[in-house]
């Protein structure tokens, strides 16, 4: 299977401070990865640094056969329109209801017609499992599950190949959180999803992911499947899956 | 219910400290206070704790701390406790005593050097919002579909037709004030009828623009910053990247083109509300007619003064949207930053129409306008 995403060296580097230095790791299409370690290592920079919004120092990112490096404007563009990007706490447009978030990349980016556009929206907002009266609301009036659900919707508006997820289960309560891990293995069976996800939650993370990147001390520390994590010997794979979790 | 208490016991040569029921939080003030009052002249303290029923981790640190400032004074401490655990809790507080390194303060040329140096990069940064936003200009003249008329119109309504009542009612009264005050000292000299060319010239030139700029400013360039810096803080901003929704296009331009668009119409009420306030006041105190006053508004005032004004406008408009959204874009992720940022953005708005317009002021001049 061929790469969807390929960090090469990477290095950042935020003031005095160096974040990662020397990363590599390649994301394969079809899988759902996993970047874990401890708080403070960087996974959310560097979930940031392949969809564009943080920059780095040295190395190279590639996404979709795009090379970030020097990416002009309308293959950023393009390419933009690929994934789908799902934030901590939802990132919804707050002057937008539910409806309006998930149909805006539509409206913007296609020629679809309003009611091609409705049939759409109206699929996407079932898919995640929000009721139809709930796609009225606006995203102040909902509660944080609901918010990630529509979040959700509307990074798939697009039919995106590849979905980053940022921490897609904090902030839930253990059951929706479950509900969350269900809906993503069904939406990566049917629609063919390639999953990156930054995570903390074990349950989640056992339930799942395929492959890992355990990211500490700047590099990466291990990558891999989960069978054979708690043989590794580095700190924080000993304390975060070393106790056993059975 | 038993009362806490200490008692202090000298006995040969040795000093007892019995702290009997509880010693928490609550308590240490107290037995601070009596240990300050009393002076220990024996070598050898000894600290029981046997009567002691209830001991919390700040009973514990304070404990420890009587120790370590007797023992700096030579007298030597040991506890006397028979429960295992105010023994562990006394070890316990021991241990976590964590030390903070403390950050040596800068000197004061590092501060200044420190200070100058974010000056130049807010500068820099200013100048880069800049760059972007002509650069994102230019994308909207390679196609005109590119330009986002919803949203024009959407805060034209927002910032202009919504700001009317409050510029008319402003600019109506500082008509009425100024053609009050000069009317008193014009009366003086019996020259009356030139309260029209006094007010509708300062008016037209200098103080409608103005005022509205100011009223503008603290409307439309606090709410662009809270606006802006509120989507920052909740990743909206991040979110329209990753979707290509480029925030200067959706929300940055047309901002700036409807301010510029509408401040100019402003001013032009601004324009008219002030002179009314004028025709008011001359009629009521200097018994001229409102027909009177607009012959003589005819004959006297050039239209030129009346153009400078409303040129002015879009410079203001532009000057006000583009801080207003610099600064919403500046906020970090804290809700201080966008309190700060929004003082900021009026100050440095207002700050910086006054200065246009003495920049306007004195080219006009020069030129003979």
């Amino acid at each position: 299977m061929k790469n969807v995403i390929e960090v090469k060296n990477l290095k950042t580097v935020f003031g005095n401070r160096i974040i990662h230095n020397g990363l590599n790791l390649s994301i394969k299409e079809g899988e759902i990865y996993g970047l874990l370690g401890p708080s403070g290592c960087g996974k959310t920079t560097l979930l940031r640094e392949m969809v564009m919004l943080e920059c780095y120092a040295e190395g190279e990112i590639n996404v979709l056969e795009y090379s970030l490096n020097n990416i002009n404007r309308d293959d950023a563009q393009n390419l933009r329109q690929k994934w789908g990007v799902l934030f901590q706490a939802g990132a919804l447009f707050s002057s937008l209801n539910l409806y309006e978030n998930v149909a805006l990349p539509l409206q913007e980016y296609t020629k679809l017609s309003d009611s091609m556009i409705d049939e759409i929206v109206r699929f996407k907002i079932n898919l995640v499992g929000l009721k139809p009266n709930d796609a009225f609301l606006y995203p102040s009036q909902i509660s944080g599950g609901m918010k990630k659900k529509a979040a959700l919707a509307r990074s798939l508006a697009m039919d995106p190949k590849l979905l980053f997820l940022d921490e897609p289960t904090s902030g839930l309560d253990p059951v929706s959180a479950r509900e969350f891990d269900k809906l993503i293995l069904n939406l990566r069976s049917f629609l063919d999803l390639t999953i990156v996800m930054v995570s903390h939650d074990l349950r989640s993370i056992y339930d799942t992911l395929d492959r890992v990147a355990i990211i500490d001390n700047k590099k990466i520390a291990y990558e891999g499947s989960l069978e054979n994590i708690h043989l590794q010997k580095s700190e924080f794979i000993q304390t975060f899956f070393g106790s056993s979790y059975e | 219910m038993k009362k806490s208490s200490l008692n202090i016991i000298t006995k040969d040569g040795v000093t007892f400290l019995e702290f009997s029921n509880k010693v928490t939080l609550y308590e240490i003030a107290n037995y601070e206070k009596r240990l300050e009052t009393t002076t220990i002249t024996s070598k050898k303290v000894q600290i029981s704790l046997n009567n002691v029923t209830y001991l919390d981790t700040a009973g514990a640190l304070f404990l420890q701390t009587i120790k370590r400032e007797l023992s700096l004074k030579d007298i030597e401490v040991s506890f006397e406790v028979q429960k295992e655990e105010f023994q562990k809790m006394l070890q316990l507080v021991k241990q976590e005593k964590a030390s903070f390194s403390q950050t040596k303060k800068d000197s004061f040329l590092v501060q200044t050097g420190e200070l100058f140096y974010n000056y130049y990069i807010g500068f820099i940064s200013f100048l880069s919002f800049i760059g972007k936003l002509f650069a994102t200009k230019l994308h909207y003249l390679k196609s005109w579909k590119n330009i986002r008329y919803k949203e024009i119109a959407f805060e034209i309504n927002e910032n202009g037709v919504k700001a009317f009542y409050i510029v008319a009612l402003t600019s109506f009264l500082i008509g009425l004030v100024v053609a009050y005050q000069s009317a008193y000292q014009l009366k003086m000299y019996g020259a009356n009828i030139f309260v029209v060319d006094m007010l509708s010239i300062s008016m037209f030139r200098e103080l409608a623009p103005l005022m509205t700029a100011i009223v503008i400013a603290g409307r439309s360039g606090s709410a662009f910053t809270a606006q802006i810096g509120a989507m920052k803080i909740t990743e909206e901003l991040d979110a329209m990247k990753t979707m290509g929704f480029d925030p200067y296009i959706f929300l940055v331009m047309p901002r700036i083109i409807a301010l510029m668009i509408v401040l100019p119409i402003l001013i032009f009420f601004a324009d008219m509300m002030g002179v009314l306030g004028g025709i008011f006041v001359a009629n009521l105190d200097l018994k001229i007619t409102p027909q009177l006053f607009i012959e003589r508004l005819n004959e006297v005032v050039a239209a030129k003064h009346f153009l400078v004004g409303l040129l002015k406008g879009p410079f203001f408009a532009f000057l006000i949207a583009s801080i207003g959204i610099y600064r919403g874009l500046m906020v970090k992720d804290d809700t201080q930053s966008i309190g700060l940022n929004t003082t900021k953005s009026v100050v440095e708005s207002i700050f910086a129409v006054i200065i246009c317009d003495a920049i306007f002021s004195i080219m006009f001049t020069n030129l003979g306008i």
